[in-house]
C-alpha cells in the first residue's frame, strides 16, 4: 500500500509540486515578507522651511519630495496621488504633518514616531482618521473576491466541460470558439460584478468604509482586473484535465496574491527579494486602485500606473489564455488543407 | 458520400491510424469494430474534424450538417432534457414551432417524453445516451458520427438506440458508428475492422465472412495458445495458412471469430 501510494504520488506532479513548493513558499513569505513594521516612510516636505525641515527629520522619514514653494493643498495632492505616506507642511507653528491613512502600516509607524515629538508637530491623519484595519482591508477584499471567482470558479466551470466531454461536442458544432469563450465567461463576469457591488455596499454600511472617489473609475478598474483573473481562470482550465487539478493550480496563483500583494503585509516592509514578486501580481495593482479611489478619492490620472499595468496584464493574459482554449476547441483547424467538402452532387440530402 | 482517405494520424510515437480509407455513403450505416486502442475513436474524430491528419484527406460536410455523439455522455448534466435539446438546436438555428415539433418527435421516438423535464444528471445511462443521440440528430445532419453509442447500456435501451440509428440512416443520413457489440455491427451495411490503427478487413458482413481466409477450429486444448481464444466453455483456434491438423473440428466463424482471428494474425505477424 505504501509503495502504491508513493508511485501514485510521484506520477501526480501537481500534488508533488504542492507538497514541495508550498512549504518553501510559506517559509520564504513568512521569513521575508511577514513584517508589519515599516522602517522607511516616503515623505514629502513643503513650505518655506522645507529644506531645513527635511534635513532635520529622523531617518525613518525618507524624504522623496521637497517643495519650498508648496502649500498644504500641494501636500494633500501628493498624498492623494500616493506619492508620499507623510507630508510635512512647514511655515507654521507647530509644523503640520499630514499622514496618508490609506497606507495603514506606514501611517501607524509615522503616527507612532510623530507622537514622540510632543507638541512640535500637529499630526492629521487623512483618508482613514481612525487608522482602522477594516477600511484598508475591504477594498483589498473586493479584489480577492474577484480573484476567487475569476480564477477558481471560472477554471472549474471550464474544466467541467472537458470532464463531461461536452467540450468535444461543442468543438464540432457550428459555433465560433470566441462565442464559446464569451458564453462561458460572461456569467462569471456578471456574478463577480454583483459580488463586488454587494461587498462594496456591505463594507460601506457595516464598517463605515468611505467611498470618496468616482464609482465609474472604480468599476473600470474592477472590470480590467476581472479580465485578468478570468484570463487566469481560462488559462488554468487549459492546463487541467479535472476540477481537482484546476483547484490545485488555482491555489498556486491565489496564495501569493493573498500574501504578497500588500493586502496583508505592506509591500514596503518586505525584503526586496520578495517584494518584486508582489509587483508581478495583479491584485497588487487592483488594491492600489480600490484603496486609492475609495479612501483617497484619487482620480484616474493619479492612478495611471496600476491602471496601465492591469490593462497590459489583461491583454496579455486574456489573449494568451483564450488562444490556448481556442486551440483545444479547434485542433488543426488552421492547418487542415486535407479537409474538403464533397462536390454538391456527391453530398447526401439531409434527413 | 463522405470519406476518410489514406488517413494517417500519429500521437507522438504512437501510430493511431495507418493509411486508413473508409467511405460512408448516404442512407447507410457503417460500423467500425475493433479492440481497445484499435483506432475507432480516432477515425471518428478525424472525420468530425477533431483530430488533424498527418497525411490523407477527409471528405466531410460543414459543421452545420454534421452530427456527433462523443464517447462521453454528450449532454450537460445540470440542464434538463428539454434544455439540452434546445441549447444544441439553437446553435444549429432551430427555433420556435419547428424546434417544438422536432423535439417532440425525437423525444417520442426515443421514449423520453416523460423525462423531458428531468435533469440529464438524473437519467439512467441508457436514457442519457438516447438524449445524446437526439442532440446529435436534432438538426437532421447529413453525416452522423456516433462513438460507441450503446456501450454500457442495458439491452432494451440498445434496441431503442439501434432503432433510432436505423431511422436516421433510412431518412438519408450517412452514419458512421463505432461499437464493441459485434451483433450490432453485423446489422450495419458496411463493416470496418480495425486493429492497431490498420484496417484488417472491410465490406458488407456477408462479403467479410465469404472472404475470410483460413480455418477456425473448436477445441478443448489449443495446439498453439497464441492463436487461440475462449468462446464460452470451449476454445477456438485460427489456422490462417496450412489447414488444421487431422481430426480437428472446424466451425463456421462468426464476426467475433473473424475479428479476433484477423487481429491475432496481424499481431503475431508483427511479433514474428
Amino acid at each position: 500500500m505504501i509503495v502504491k501510494e508513493f508511485r501514485e504520488l510521484v506520477r501526480d506532479r501537481r500534488t508533488l509540486g504542492l507538497l514541495i513548493m508550498m512549504p518553501l513558499l510559506l517559509l520564504v513569505i513568512f521569513g521575508y515578507a511577514a513584517n508589519f513594521y515599516v522602517s522607511s516612510i516616503e515623505t514629502a516636505v513643503v513650505g518655506p522651511e522645507a529644506s531645513h525641515a527635511a534635513a532635520a527629520l529622523p531617518p525613518l522619514f525618507n524624504v522623496t519630495v521637497t517643495q519650498p514653494s508648496g502649500t498644504k493643498a500641494d501636500a494633500e495632492t501628493l498624498l492623494q496621488g500616493n506619492k508620499a505616506d507623510v507630508a510635512f507642511v512647514t511655515g507654521q507653528t507647530p509644523v503640520l504633518a499630514l499622514v496618508n491613512g490609506s497606507n495603514l502600516f506606514a501611517a501607524q509607524s509615522a503616527v507612532a514616531a510623530l507622537n514622540k515629538e510632543g507638541g512640535k508637530v500637529d499630526t492629521q491623519v487623512l483618508y482613514n482618521p481612525g487608522l482602522k484595519t477594516s477600511w484598508v482591508m475591504v477594498p483589498a477584499i473586493i479584489g480577492l473576491i474577484l480573484t476567487f471567482i475569476g480564477t477558481i470558479i471560472t477554471s472549474i466551470g471550464m474544466v467541467r466541460e472537458r470532464e463531461a466531454g461536452t467540450l468535444e461536442q461543442l468543438a464540432v458544432m457550428p459555433i465560433k470558439p470566441s462565442r464559446v469563450i464569451l458564453g462561458k465567461i460572461a456569467p462569471y463576469f456578471l456574478v463577480a460584478s454583483i459580488d463586488m457591488i454587494i461587498v462594496t455596499v456591505l463594507g460601506i454600511v457595516l464598517f463605515g468604509v468611505p467611498f470618496n472617489g468616482n464609482p465609474f473609475a472604480f468599476a473600470l478598474g474592477a472590470a480590467i482586473f476581472l479580465f485578468v483573473t478570468l484570463g487566469l481562470g481560462v488559462f488554468i482550465s487549459t492546463i487541467s484535465q479535472t476540477a481537482g487539478q484546476a483547484i490545485q493550480t488555482a491555489f498556486f496563483f491565489l496564495l501569493p496574491q493573498i500574501l504578497l500583494s500588500g493586502m496583508i503585509f505592506p509591500l514596503e516592509a518586505m525584503a526586496a527579494g520578495v517584494r518584486w514578486i508582489g509587483y508581478l501580481l495583479p491584485l497588487t495593482y487592483f488594491t492600489m486602485i480600490s484603496q486609492g479611489i475609495m479612501l483617497r478619492g484619487a482620480p484616474i490620472s493619479s492612478l495611471w500606473l496600476p491602471f496601465g499595468v492591469l490593462t497590459v496584464m489583461a491583454v496579455v493574459v486574456f489573449t494568451g489564455a483564450t488562444l490556448r482554449f481556442r486551440r483545444d476547441l479547434a485542433p488543426g483547424r488552421p492547418a487542415s488543407p486535407a479537409r474538403k467538402e464533397p462536390a454538391a452532387g456527391e453530398t447526401v440530402s439531409t434527413a | 458520400m463522405f470519406a476518410v482517405r489514406a488517413a494517417t494520424v500519429r500521437f507522438g510515437h504512437t501510430l493511431a491510424l495507418d493509411d486508413v480509407t473508409v467511405e460512408v455513403p448516404g442512407g447507410s450505416v457503417v460500423a467500425v469494430v475493433g479492440g481497445d486502442g484499435a483506432g475507432k475513436s480516432t477515425l471518428l474524430r478525424a472525420l468530425a474534424g477533431e483530430v488533424p491528419l498527418d497525411s490523407g484527406t477527409i471528405e466531410a460536410p460543414p459543421k452545420q450538417r454534421l452530427g456527433y455523439l462523443p464517447a462521453s455522455s454528450g449532454s450537460w448534466a445540470a440542464l434538463t432534457v428539454t434544455q439540452n435539446i434546445d441549447f444544441v438546436a439553437g446553435i444549429y438555428g432551430l427555433a420556435g414551432e419547428e424546434l417544438c415539433a422536432r423535439r417532440a418527435e425525437l423525444l417520442d421516438r426515443a421514449s423520453l417524453t416523460a423525462a423531458a423535464g428531468r435533469l440529464a444528471a438524473q437519467l439512467s445511462g441508457g436514457m442519457r445516451r438516447k438524449l445524446g443521440f437526439i442532440m446529435a440528430v436534432v438538426h437532421r445532419p447529413a453525416l452522423l458520427i456516433l462513438d460507441e453509442p450503446s456501450t454500457g447500456i442495458d439491452p432494451v435501451s440498445r434496441i431503442d438506440l439501434w432503432r433510432l440509428v436505423s431511422e436516421a440512416a433510412a431518412s438519408g443520413a450517412a452514419v458512421l458508428m463505432s461499437t464493441t457489440y459485434l451483433d450490432e455491427a453485423e446489422r450495419a451495411a458496411h463493416l470496418v475492422v480495425l486493429d492497431g490503427g490498420k484496417v484488417l478487413v472491410q465490406g458488407p458482413y456477408d462479403e467479410v465472412r465469404a472472404g475470410f481466409a483460413g480455418v477456425v477450429t473448436q477445441t478443448g486444448e489449443p495446439v498453439r495458445p497464441e492463436w487461440a481464444w475462449r468462446r464460452g466453455r470451449v476454445q477456438h483456434e485460427y489456422w490462417p495458412g496450412a489447414g488444421p491438423p487431422p481430426g480437428a473440428t472446424a466451425v463456421a466463424p462468426d464476426l467475433e471469430d473473424i475479428v479476433i482471428a484477423l487481429s491475432l494474425a496481424r499481431r503475431n505477424a508483427v511479433l514474428s
